[in-house]
C-alpha cells in the first residue's frame, strides 16, 4: 500500500517520455504525413522528449520548392520548419533513404541530423513511445 | 501492464481495426489493462454509428461500442473525424471525441502504445 502522501507526489512528479514518431510516406498521395504532423505539434506542447525521423519515402516530406497547386492539396513542407518553436528540434534523415532518393541536406527545408539507419535503429530502442505514420 | 492502442485505418477496407479489437480483448483475457483506443486518420470511422454490415459478418461498429462498456476508454480524434463527418451525433454508444493532446496523454500514462496501422 502507497500511503495517501506518495501517491499524490507521484501524480505531481514530472512525466517526460521519448516519443519518436516516424515519417515512412511520401507528403502527397495519402493523409498520414500530414496528420503526424498535426500529431506532432500537438505533442510538442506535453513538454515531452520528442523527435521526428524520416525514413523511405518519408524524406520527401521536407524537399524544399515543393508546389503543390496543381493537385489542389494544401502545401505543408514549411511547417516542418516551424517544429523548432514547438520545442521540437531533433530531427533525424534516415541517410540511406535520402541518397537512394538522389538527395542532400541542402535539398531539405530544415536542418537534420541524417543517421545511419543502424543509428536510427539504436534511437528506436531507446524509445519509451513509437508512432509510425 | 497498462496498455493505450492507437488505431490508424477504418473497418473492413484494413484488417488493423480487426487486429486492434483482438489484440485488446486478448490483453484484457490475459489480465493487463486496456485503458484507451484511440482512433486517428481513417480509424476514427470506427465509431459511427450510421454503418449497417451485413449480419453474416462481423460488425466492428457493434465489438467497439461493447468494448467501450467493459471501462476501455474509446476515443476518435476531432481533427480526423471532423475531416471524416464524424461527430457527436453519428458517434456510436460507448465513443467519445477528443484532441490529440489525449492521446498524449495517454502515451505518457500507459506502459506501452502499441499501433495498429498501414
Amino acid at each position: 500500500m502507497t500511503a495517501p502522501g506518495n501517491e499524490e507526489m507521484e501524480e505531481d512528479q514530472e512525466v517526460v517520455k521519448k516519443f519518436m514518431n516516424i515519417i515512412r510516406r511520401a507528403p502527397h498521395g495519402t493523409i498520414y504525413t500530414y496528420e503526424a504532423l498535426e500529431m506532432i505539434l500537438i505533442m510538442g506542447a506535453f513538454e515531452q522528449d520528442i523527435s521526428v525521423a524520416f525514413i523511405d519515402d518519408g524524406v520527401y516530406a521536407l524537399v524544399k520548392n515543393q508546389d503543390t497547386s496543381e493537385i489542389g492539396i494544401k502545401g505543408f513542407s514549411n511547417t516542418f520548419r516551424a517544429l523548432d518553436g514547438y520545442d521540437i528540434e531533433k530531427l533525424y534523415v534516415d541517410r540511406e533513404s535520402m541518397e537512394e532518393r538522389g538527395l542532400t541536406e541542402d535539398d531539405l527545408v530544415v536542418g537534420v541530423e541524417v543517421v545511419s539507419s543502424e543509428e536510427l535503429g539504436n534511437m528506436m530502442k531507446e524509445q519509451d513511445v513509437l508512432v509510425p505514420h | 501492464m497498462r496498455i493505450g492502442i492507437l488505431l490508424k485505418e477504418g473497418p473492413y477496407n484494413h484488417q488493423a481495426a480487426d487486429s486492434a479489437y483482438r489484440f485488446a480483448k486478448a490483453a484484457i483475457e490475459k489480465g493487463h489493462t486496456v485503458e484507451s483506443v484511440f482512433m486517428y486518420n481513417d480509424a476514427v470511422i470506427n465509431v459511427s454509428n450510421k454503418a449497417d454490415p451485413p449480419q453474416d459478418d462481423r460488425d466492428l461498429f457493434k465489438l467497439w461500442s461493447e468494448l467501450g462498456s467493459q471501462g476501455v476508454d474509446i476515443w476518435a480524434c476531432i481533427a480526423a473525424s471532423k475531416r471524416r463527418g464524424i461527430s457527436n451525433e453519428v458517434l456510436g454508444e460507448n465513443c467519445k471525441i477528443t484532441g490529440l493532446g489525449t492521446l498524449t496523454d495517454i502515451a505518457m500514462r500507459v506502459d506501452r502504445l502499441v499501433t495498429f496501422g498501414d
